[in-house]
């Protein structure tokens, strides 16, 4: 059993700084340069870039600060560039890793993988595999999605959850594969070949989340750009992050930034289809309604024009024609009574003025012989003893001729 | 109309809207192009309520034939 504060035994903390004491205390190891490939290579918003310098067996962390990046005439660092770094050695305790602390970087040309891709990149841009004519449009609303990725991706569930969001409609068929290590290439080309021999499929997404540039190389190896060139079903790529580009993207019928991208530009948003939906139903009810009162409206004026032909309104109308006519008669008939009453008046005033009995009212007499009725107008007329009758004023004298 | 796909639906519910936008046509058929038109509204809701993004998984048979089977989320 050991004792705990026996001097053979020591706390993590000391002997990181004891390790730490001896790397800087070696003066080779605090002015050095090492050559490699930058890998994974970040720049935080502090400034300060972190990447890993790689050779086909080792690899090493590497801190370049702000100040020394500033200070030095760095090129822009980026995945696949051979390099040397000049910088010192050191420990960070606090994660216990060994770092070079870099003060300043050369450039060593283009690195192995970014040559690679760059010749492949060039050969098959004069193949005219990249020609924008070889471009399919796809599908504006595809049933059946084929997926060719790594069942076990996160990058896949991000893509599953686009779908399922914008197009539950939608069908999909993975076809699985690996996505990276030196059989992922092969596989992938394989994956694509199947979703083709199965052919119910209407655009395929190849996808694959963000890494390295080594963990997407696959995306950039021959076989995958020839297998998305030879897919007779539109393809869309989505891998990596929004700055990575693969050969993949370049072959793609549709080049996505990312999965969650790439599942997004393979189907329609239904949410503004239920939007149209809503609004048809919505024409569709105006419509008819307003159709309908044109109808009615319709139908009310022609049964007012029914009415005005209906025998009844013709009997009214006969019937009022009626009225007026015999009130037209009556009047006309009083007309002419009162007319013809008029004239017989006159007549009687005029006979009356000529009536002889005015003249024997002014003294005048009326003499007549009672035997034959006869007016005595001459002495010769009578005889003695004739009875005549006398008419004046107010009555009749009865005398006897002398 | 079940065996319509939600597109072929929607396709013909906007038919049924353009064709009873033209307006010169008897009343029966009129009604024909409106009930139609509710009809495909009312199915395309419901296509879209009921839709559940159906995963599924190819795998090639022992016949070297890819096979459709389902997938199963790790």
């Amino acid at each position: 059993m050991l004792f705990l504060d026996a001097p053979s035994v020591l706390s993590v903390s000391q002997l990181s700084r004891y390790l730490k004491e001896l790397l800087e205390v070696n003066e080779m190891l605090q002015d050095i340069w090492v050559q490699g490939e930058i890998s994974g290579c970040k720049i935080y918003p502090s400034g300060h870039c972190y990447f890993t310098l790689k050779d086909a067996e080792a690899q090493l962390h590497c801190v370049f600060f702000k100040y020394a990046r500033l200070r030095s005439s760095a090129p822009e660092l980026r995945d696949g560039m051979a390099v040397a770094a000049n910088g010192r050695i050191s420990l960070y305790e606090r994660d216990g890793k060994l770092q070079l602390y870099v003060d300043s970087i050369e450039p060593l040309g283009d690195g192995v993988l970014f040559l690679r891709f760059e010749q492949l990149k060039a050969r098959l841009a004069a193949e005219g595999l990249f020609d924008i004519e070889r471009k399919r449009p796809l599908p504006a609303f595809p049933s059946v999605i084929g997926i060719v990725t790594s069942p076990q991706a996160a990058a896949l569930r991000d893509m599953l959850r686009v779908l399922r969001t914008r197009c539950p409609l939608a069908q999909v068929i993975l076809s699985p594969t690996l996505v990276q290590g030196a059989d992922a290439p092969a596989a992938i080309a394989d994956a694509l070949d199947l979703l083709n021999e199965h052919g119910d499929v209407d655009v395929i997404i190849v996808a694959r989340g963000g890494g390295s540039i080594e963990e997407l190389w696959a995306f950039n190896e021959e076989v995958v750009a020839r297998a998305i060139a030879r897919s007779r079903i539109p393809v869309i790529s989505g891998v990596g992050h929004e700055t990575d580009f693969t050969i993949a993207d370049f072959v793609a019928d549709h080049r996505a930034s990312t999965p969650t991208a790439a599942a997004t530009a393979a189907v329609p948003d239904l949410s503004t289809w239920l939007a149209d939906v809503q609004a048809h139903r919505q024409t569709l009810a105006e419509l008819m309604e307003s159709k309908l009162l044109d109808l009615a409206e319709e139908l009310a004026r022609a049964e007012r024009d029914l009415q005005r032909q209906s025998p009844r309104y013709q009997l009214d109308r006969l019937r009022q024609q009626l009225d007026d006519t015999t009130a037209l008669l009556q009047t006309r008939l009083q007309h002419m009574l009162s007319l013809r009453s008029e004239r017989l008046r006159g007549s009687v005033l005029q006979l009356h003025s000529l009536s002889p009995l005015l003249t024997i009212a002014r003294g005048y007499a009326v003499v007549r012989r009672d035997a034959d009725s006869a007016v005595v107008t001459s002495t010769r007329q009578v005889q003695a003893g004739d009875a005549i009758t006398i008419q004046v004023k107010d009555g009749l004298i009865h005398a006897q001729v002398q | 109309m079940e065996t319509l796909t939600f597109e072929e639906a929607f396709a013909q519910l906007e038919a049924a809207v353009a064709a009873l936008q033209d307006g010169q046509m008897p009343l029966e058929q009129a009604l024909h192009h409106y009930e139609e038109g509710m009809k495909l509204a009312h199915y395309c809701n419901e296509l879209l309520q009921k839709a559940e993004l159906r995963v599924q998984q190819l795998r090639v048979n022992d016949e070297g034939v890819p096979v459709v089977i389902p997938f199963e989320a790790e």
